[in-house]
């Protein structure tokens, strides 16, 4: 299994986020799917140690995420967050950073097109893109740390029809082109069916239901 | 260098007649200011009578033990009235403190080792006045910048700690500029110096009849030791509140809302 997490308890604010949620997510493409404010953004917060629980254990590959060194887990599992955030500097600026923290050198186009955009947004500057063009700027940042696991929170939400289906397609050719396993938060079984092989569905901080989504989510 | 001059009651009380006016402009204009002027007038003469006897003390006294007594009070004292306003910064009490205590031993100690001035109480008290009054405002508008940019940031910042990055690196532009905020008044009050105002301390040694040479060079003196202890202070304060914001697993401890 890629992530276990048993009895997990996280309170956000006074409230509790995640109640005794117990789950699993298989290496590959799964989606964490459920209706805004039942906790999947706070789940996907725990596999990258970004927040710890409260009570209860994560594991990813069968060791407890608190055992690495924080900074080689987020460096080996990848959070790019719902609403892009990149620092000032141009698109190649924010990839090099990002491939400096793993004293990598990066393939700047390579890495671009892998997020699908082309080598001429490399010079441009990432606080002047469109949201869906800094969603993919994201992307290929975390790309270029070459992680195993690519934590995606609500990819498409920020995002208009047209930009989510390319953002789709994206991900889906991403996953020919690397080895690297997927988690999707998304408030869409819709997009949860398109996208994943694996579906945990939340409701108010519970797991209610997983499996692998053709069972799951039938069309 | 020096000059006597005696000031009589008198002449305080006679200065009074400006406060009047500025109660008569807020009471015209209703500024609501009248009762904030009235306690400002009423705790700086209390507060400054209080400090001139204790000054006269140590400089009858003439130990340097009072006079570290008196900075080590002004820097306790100061790092209290930073921390209000620096509201945001969880724990700043501390990294006040030390900043203030660092930067007015360092600068002190430098000015005495470089032979700019003796070591006396009547050369320590007034600059170690300045010094700890410069950085507490430094280091309070330093970590008030750093608390709002943290907030205001938090995306930002845990968008990088999601790449692996440390939470010195994810802060560093932060820190930048919440460096250079607490700096940047007293730089540009240096530029302007003589050109748009003339200085406490050069008004002060004018007015008590010195020679304006020894005015001018003194007053630069002081100019370039508060550079050097405002930095300090700036630096130090900031460099150990910002580690407060985070966890040792490189989380803030404030997520973003969602």
């Amino acid at each position: 299994m890629l992530f276990e997490l048993d009895t997990v308890t996280m309170s956000r604010d006074g409230r509790e986020v995640l109640r005794d949620l117990s789950a699993s997510l298989p290496e590959g493409a799964s989606c964490v799917a459920g209706p805004s404010g039942c906790g999947k953004s706070s789940l996907l917060r725990l596999l990258n140690r970004l927040a710890d629980p409260e009570g209860g254990t994560v594991t990813y590959r069968g060791r407890d995420v608190r055992e690495p060194d924080v900074l080689e887990l987020r460096r080996e599992v990848c959070l790019v967050p719902q609403l892009p955030a990149l620092l000032d500097d141009t698109v190649a600026g924010n990839v090099r950073y990002a491939a400096g923290l793993a004293g990598r050198d990066p393939d700047v186009t390579r890495l671009l097109d892998l997020a699908g955009l082309d080598a001429s947004y490399a010079d441009r500057d990432a606080s002047k893109l469109s949201v869906g063009e800094q969603q993919r700027a994201m992307l290929a940042r975390a790309l270029a740390l070459e992680p195993d696991v690519l934590l995606l929170d609500e990819p498409t939400a920020a995002l208009d029809g047209e930009s989510r289906g390319a953002v789709e397609a994206t991900l889906l050719h991403l996953r020919e082109r690397v080895e690297v396993s997927l988690v999707l938060v998304t408030h869409d079984l819709e997009q949860a069916r398109r996208m994943s092989d694996w579906v945990l569905r939340l409701d108010r901080g519970r797991a209610v239901a997983q499996g692998p989504a053709r069972e799951l989510l039938r069309a | 260098m020096t000059a006597g001059i005696d000031i009589s009651l008198e002449q305080v009380v006679a200065a009074l007649a400006l406060v009047a006016v500025a109660v008569g402009v807020s009471l015209w204009r209703r500024a609501g200011l009248e009762e904030e002027i009235g306690i400002a007038v009423v705790r700086s003469f209390i507060q400054l009578t209080a400090i001139g006897f204790v000054i006269q003390i140590i400089f009858d006294e003439g130990t340097l033990t009072l006079v570290v007594a008196l900075i080590a009070v002004m820097v306790t004292f100061g790092a209290f009235t930073a921390r209000h306003r620096a509201r945001k910064v969880p724990g700043a009490f501390w990294p006040l403190f030390a900043a203030l205590g660092i930067a007015a031993t360092t600068t002190l100690g430098l000015v005495v080792a470089l032979g700019v001035f003796e070591p006396e109480p009547r050369f320590l008290v007034p600059v170690g006045g300045m010094v700890v009054g410069n950085s507490m405002t430094a280091s309070a508008v330093a970590l008030s910048r750093l608390g709002d940019e943290v907030h205001s940031s938090a995306r930002q910042i845990e968008a990088t700690l999601a790449l692996g990055a440390t939470s010195t690196q994810a802060s560093a532009p932060i820190v930048r500029r919440s460096l250079r905020s607490g700096m940047i008044a007293l730089v540009d009050s240096t530029k302007t110096t003589g050109l748009i105002f003339f200085p406490g301390t050069m008004v002060g040694m004018l007015l008590a009849g010195a020679d304006p040479e020894d005015a001018v060079r003194l007053q630069l003196i002081l100019l370039y030791t508060l550079l050097g202890s405002v930095a300090l202070a700036g630096l130090i304060s900031i460099t150990l509140a910002y580690r407060n914001f985070f966890s040792p697993a490189h989380q803030l401890r404030e997520p973003p809302q969602p």
